[in-house]
């Protein structure tokens, strides 16, 4: 390695931007600290993010594998009517999880910013305590309660409410439940860190000044929580895209989601050109939808998924 | 009249706070309570009993399913707080050229669709002729957590005065040394967050597992996934109950080491 192409580090104290050359053996700590971490993302997150992105411009293999041979046949067919449905009705899902998120979450979240620091850290602990549960199992607890004979339609035979049982399991609505459920703390999070950060004399101000309770909440603290919705949505949104065992598990066949499709092709059909195909276009999505967020003042270490 | 206006609001939030813990808690409770059941279709309950925790014991699917999501999580909270502590370390002790880039790598893990970790890692363990088992597993989980464990022990680190550091060294103590016995302790607080993260994110896969685990390596929420449809019986529901329990007691030991330490700290 020539020299010029040596790293350069410094030690955080010294603040010299001067370039100084450093010995190999001063640099030997920082290789041996950050070179595993950069090595297994190279590998494991680098890597196959770049093989995926080789197969999705190639043609599946007789016995599935992939076959070289460079064509753009995968992305046309995401155009086919047929699967363009089921963009449109992922989208329309994700996006019906998202508004259910956020109109019940904002209140909950604005209730718990607002209340004692006692109060404050029993609601929260309150929220994330299910969350120590796998989120699959919590699914199939939702199975309990609304298949035929669950304990909803149970409840309701024996109260007389209703005499059949109603098809609750396998149907969009409880796929709808489920996925809520699911994303509901992702959404609360951000809203309730947002609103606790709120500065509450604002909102005293645009009172002394006139302004009404629901013009207030308009203009000053929907407009200084924005940074907590967006994180939210993005949040509950990109996730219910891929959570494909939910709906498997409350939709049956019934709900075909753009996961459910991505994880056929990988395993059901076998055609993987065309599932990285649409596991690019997801990526893409994503990509956007981070920075469309930064772009508004959003930080990215706000969001996890 | 202001008054009652007040009292109204408080009774619809209470109702309000309440519907929603309910919507939380209701798939819990239930799987709990069917544990208790002895009908074994656990649909209606018939009556008392505490048969499934012993039957869930001589359930060797379902226990190896456990054995095997406690060995991916240990080996998963091990692996990613060394290598994600060092990263954290390093990167924040030293500057250097394209530790921008390591920094937006470090949150692609984090932000990407977990179906999209899963298909990319599945497709690379096969053009390497990895078959998958306990070892791709492992893999993958620490793929997903190290990164948080970068990006949580690094946030503790930033408070705290590292001219210690120095002033070790100064004293005479090696590199080693220095980590091993001023830095490390100092962070901890850092790295046992960093753990608890990746234990949870380990314990709470679903996604990533399913594509990268084998037959002979199921977790517990993949053999659940797997039976759902055929049937899952009581037994479940009752080593569920103990998980949730053994949870509980767990939170409840870290929050009093927690509100200890803190107490000792004010002192």
């Amino acid at each position: 390695m020539s020299t010029a192409t040596t790293p350069e580090i410094r030690l955080r104290p010294n603040a010299n931007p001067q370039r100084q050359h450093i010995p190999l053996s001063r640099l030997a700590p920082l290789i041996l600290m950050v070179g595993p971490a950069i090595l297994w993302l190279l590998i494991f997150v680098a890597a196959p993010l770049v093989y995926v992105f080789v197969i999705s411009f190639l043609k599946k293999g007789t016995y599935g594998g992939v076959v070289a041979s460079f064509n753009f046949e995968n992305y046309l067919r995401i155009f086919d009517p047929l699967y363009l449905n089921i963009f449109l009705v992922s989208i329309l899902i994700a996006l019906a999880t998202t508004a259910l998120c956020l109109i019940i979450g904002y209140p909950f979240a604005y209730i718990i910013a607002r209340a004692s620091s006692r109060n404050k850290n029993i609601l929260l602990t309150l929220i994330m305590l299910p969350f120590w549960t796998n989120s699959l199992i919590r699914t199939y607890g939702w199975i309990m309660l609304l298949r035929t004979n669950g304990t909803f339609n149970t409840i309701l035979q024996s109260a007389h409410l209703i005499s059949q049982p109603l098809q609750m399991l396998y149907t969009t609505g409880a796929v709808m439940v489920g996925m809520v459920y699911t994303l509901f703390p992702f959404m609360v999070l951000p809203l309730y860190s947002s609103i606790e950060k709120l500065d509450h004399s604002l909102l005293e101000a645009a009172n002394d000044l006139g302004a009404k309770p629901g013009r207030a909440f308009l203009r000053v603290t929907l407009p200084l929580t924005a940074p907590g919705i967006f994180a939210g949505c993005i949040q509950v949104f990109i996730p219910t895209l891929g959570y494909f065992f939910i709906s498997d598990l409350l939709g049956g066949g019934n709900s075909v989601l753009v996961g459910n499709l991505i994880k056929n092709q990988f395993l059901a059909a076998r055609d993987w050109p065309f599932g990285a195909a649409l596991s690019i276009l997801l990526i893409v999505f994503t990509i956007i939808l981070i920075r469309l967020y930064n772009h508004f003042g959003g930080r990215i270490e706000n969001i996890t998924s | 009249m202001i008054k009652k206006h007040n009292k109204l609001t408080k009774l619809l939030t209470m109702v309000f706070l309440t519907l929603i813990y309910i919507f939380l808690y209701l798939p819990i409770v239930v799987i709990i309570f069917f544990s208790f059941n002895t009908s074994k279709l656990n649909i209606v309950f018939q009556g008392f009993t505490l048969q499934w925790y012993g039957v869930m014991l001589q359930n060797t699917g379902l226990m190896s399913s456990l054995k095997n999501t406690v060995i991916v999580a240990i080996s998963t909270v091990v692996i990613s707080v060394i290598i994600g502590t060092l990263a954290a370390i390093g990167m924040y002790r030293y500057e250097f050229k394209g530790k921008g880039i390591v920094d937006s790598f470090l949150y692609i893990p984090i932000v990407i669709p977990e179906i999209v970790m899963g298909i990319s890692l599945l497709a690379f363990y096969h053009i390497l002729n990895l078959s998958l088992g306990l070892l791709t597993l492992i893999i993958a989980h620490v793929t997903f957590a190290m990164p948080f464990v970068v990006v949580t022990v690094r946030s503790r680190i930033a408070g705290y005065d590292m001219s210690v550091e120095e002033a070790a060294m100064d004293l005479g103590a090696t590199r080693l040394h220095t980590l091993l016995r001023v830095t490390l302790p100092i962070i901890a607080p850092g790295i046992l967050s960093g753990a608890m993260l990746a234990l949870t994110l380990s314990l709470d896969d679903v996604i990533v597992s399913f594509f990268t685990t084998g037959i002979d390596s199921v977790t517990l929420p993949i053999y659940i996934f797997n039976k759902v449809k055929t049937g899952v019986s009581p037994d479940v529901n009752a080593l569920i109950t103990v998980i949730i329990i053994v949870t509980l007691l767990i939170l409840l030991l870290m929050r009093t080491y927690e509100a200890k330490s803190q107490r000792k700290g004010r002192i």
